[in-house]
């Protein structure tokens, strides 16, 4: 799959010209919506837990802030979270698989246990332990999502480079005297590279999942606002005993439009990888 | 069943576990220092903490506090909950039945729903029922399950309040038979239970779709039609038996995170399992009950690879030949 094809593939199937548009207008919320919202997410006032009017096009919360604003800048949170917890756990993920896949013998026996171990361990606790020992911050939390989630990566390289290393033209460049660094660079590397990138677009749904889910727990970056901790914010204040259906429905309804961009593209990449997976007819 | 097979899985799984015990000690001994977590005790002196830290051994170096750590740990002895003074392995011990219903509960459902769907969509596949089949199966498999939660409390407690909105049985009700008290219980798990079908069921359904999809290409599906066998007993007799297999290794590898929902919409309806346990040790920082959550999950979903490899040797021959 070269970048072209991998390119072609956004624009010619519904599924990606649908997680383009919605990735697209997500960045450019997370860039500019500090810019865009129309009040300060933080400034409270006395209208409180009000629907949706035409002053406040998403109501208000339980403190008299605008939900839409909160809303916009707390996209840029996920984003962030999002992309790099999913980059860390790529790039970890490759190199383990990488080196226990290539270079077998010890090296892929204790390499594999471990990627065992973390396959094993359930991530959301392991998340929840680590995010509460270290103070929670943003960093905080793209290392521990990136760190807890690479595991699966790691597996899938590893079978991918297992099957490359027994190839004619890496035994080839082998009996010709290169480098162990110069074949993983110039054979295995560009051969395993869409299946790294496939992996990594659902890693960052699972990201933002988490994130997500940690902020909903109380454990997200306290001075940030993100999708996860205006949910904690409307449970934790009765929103939704309160009915108050526009304060609940918006931060969540986001994380699933974003995830489902996310995923879709993901497994799009993935049947052309693996075509048994094939979701619909017109890929 | 191979017993050399099945020792090998056994032996894998314990040494599984004792990773995770020692990994336990570490990651809450090194990275958290304890003398914080005394720290925190109201107008705890300095000489007070000094003794608190004699009497948990704390003063000790760190390899007799782990030799401590691993007895205590294998008498089952998880320490005391700083919230609650009572000893982690009854919290636990109280919490898990709780847990287990709405997680069983849960996953027989998705299994059962998931699969269904999977097999009509497969079979009806580029239709309409295939793709709204597909639409709402992405869409729940997208959505955060404590969402999904909070929108089943705002529409089934809310605006049609004909169901509670959490605990799980009525506080302070009187029950003259077990059986009201069974029914009461009931009612309370319908929207946990719905919230934790919704959470798996995607998963579930688009496994079971293209393992469908899959067999329904193959040879031997064009040979059974060709011989004039009915197209549902087809389905239904050959296809569902061989596509069901990836289904489960699914169950096991969804284990991780049927805990994390366990743990979010517990949170969500105040359901008193495991999961909400964890958050009140999460909101509390207490480690003695958030380190005993963290080794029962771990152990849980270690149990349940462990029984699902059993399960798919058991179901494939292709396995136990080898």
């Amino acid at each position: 799959m070269s970048g072209r094809q991998a390119l072609r593939l956004l624009v010619d199937t519904w599924r990606g010209r649908f997680g383009l548009a919605v990735l697209g207008l997500t960045v450019f919320v997370a860039i500019f919506g500090n810019v865009i919202a129309p009040y300060d997410p933080t400034a409270s006032s006395l209208d409180v837990l009000q629907p949706p009017s035409f002053d406040h096009w998403l109501g208000t919360t339980e403190s008299g802030e605008d939900v839409f604003s909160q809303l916009l800048v707390g996209t840029r949170t996920s984003v962030v979270i999002g992309f790099a917890a999913a980059l860390i756990s790529a790039l970890l993920g490759s190199a383990v698989g990488i080196a226990s896949g290539y270079f077998g013998g010890w090296t892929d026996r204790i390499l594999d246990s471990f990627e065992n171990w973390f396959l094993v361990i359930p991530t959301l606790p392991l998340m929840i332990v680590l995010a509460r020992l270290l103070d929670p911050s943003l960093w905080v939390l793209v290392a521990v999502i990136g760190l807890t989630s690479w595991a699966g990566t790691g597996r899938i390289v590893r079978a991918q480079v297992m099957t490359l290393r027994e190839r004619a033209f890496v035994e080839r460049a082998r009996a010709l005297g290169a480098s162990d660094f110069y074949i993983i660079k110039t054979h295995v590397l560009p051969n395993t590279l869409p299946l790294i990138f496939a992996n990594t677009v659902l890693i960052i749904a699972v990201a933002i999942l988490s994130e997500a889910a940690l902020s909903f727990l109380g454990l997200g970056d306290p001075s940030r606002i993100s999708w996860g901790s205006m949910l904690e914010n409307a449970f934790g204040s009765g929103a939704p005993s309160a009915g108050a259906w526009w304060y609940v429905i918006p931060p969540g309804l986001c994380i699933t439009v974003l995830v489902l961009a996310v995923t879709l593209i993901g497994f799009l990449y993935e049947e052309i990888i693996n075509p048994r997976l094939i979701l619909d007819r017109e890929s | 069943m191979n017993a050399r097979w099945l020792s090998g899985k056994v032996a894998a799984a314990v040494f599984t576990l004792l990773f995770v015990i020692v990994f336990n000690f570490f990651l809450f001994r090194v990275m958290g220092d304890p003398t914080e977590q005394l720290a925190r005790l109201p107008r705890a002196t300095p000489e007070e903490i000094d003794k608190l830290r004699g009497q948990y051994g704390l003063d000790r170096p760190l390899m007799g506090q782990f030799a401590d750590y691993m007895g205590d740990t294998a008498r089952l002895d998880l320490g005391t909950s700083q919230r609650s003074r009572r000893d982690v392995v009854d919290e636990i011990w109280d919490a898990l039945p709780w847990t287990l219903l709405l997680v069983g509960t849960g996953t027989l459902i998705a299994t059962l729903l998931g699969t269904w769907m999977g097999v009509k969509a497969a079979t009806r596949r580029g239709k309409k029922t295939d793709d709204a089949l597909l639409g709402f199966n992405l869409f729940t498999y997208a959505s955060p399950e404590y969402w999904i939660g909070i929108l089943l409390i705002l529409v089934f407690a809310v605006w049609l309040p004909i169901l509670p909105s959490g605990l799980q049985v009525t506080p302070g009700a009187q029950f003259n038979s077990a059986f009201a008290e069974i029914l009461d219980v009931a009612k309370h798990l319908i929207l946990p239970a719905t919230a934790m079908t919704l959470m798996l069921l995607g998963q579930y359904f688009l496994i079971m779709r293209s393992s469908m999809v899959d067999i329904l290409t193959e040879d031997f599906i064009t040979v059974k039609r060709a011989t004039g066998m009915r197209w549902d007993r087809v389905v239904n007799r050959h296809a569902v038996p061989n596509a069901l297999l990836p289904l489960v290794t699914l169950s096991a590898i969804q284990f991780g995170s049927v805990v994390a929902g366990a743990i979010t919409i517990e949170t969500i309806f105040s359901w008193p399992g495991l999961g909400e346990l964890t958050f009140q040790a999460i909101n509390d920082k207490d480690f003695p009950v958030l380190q005993g959550t963290f080794l029962i999950f771990s152990f849980g979903v270690i149990l349940a690879n462990l029984l699902a490899d059993c399960l798919y040797f058991y179901l494939d021959p292709r396995v136990q030949s080898k």
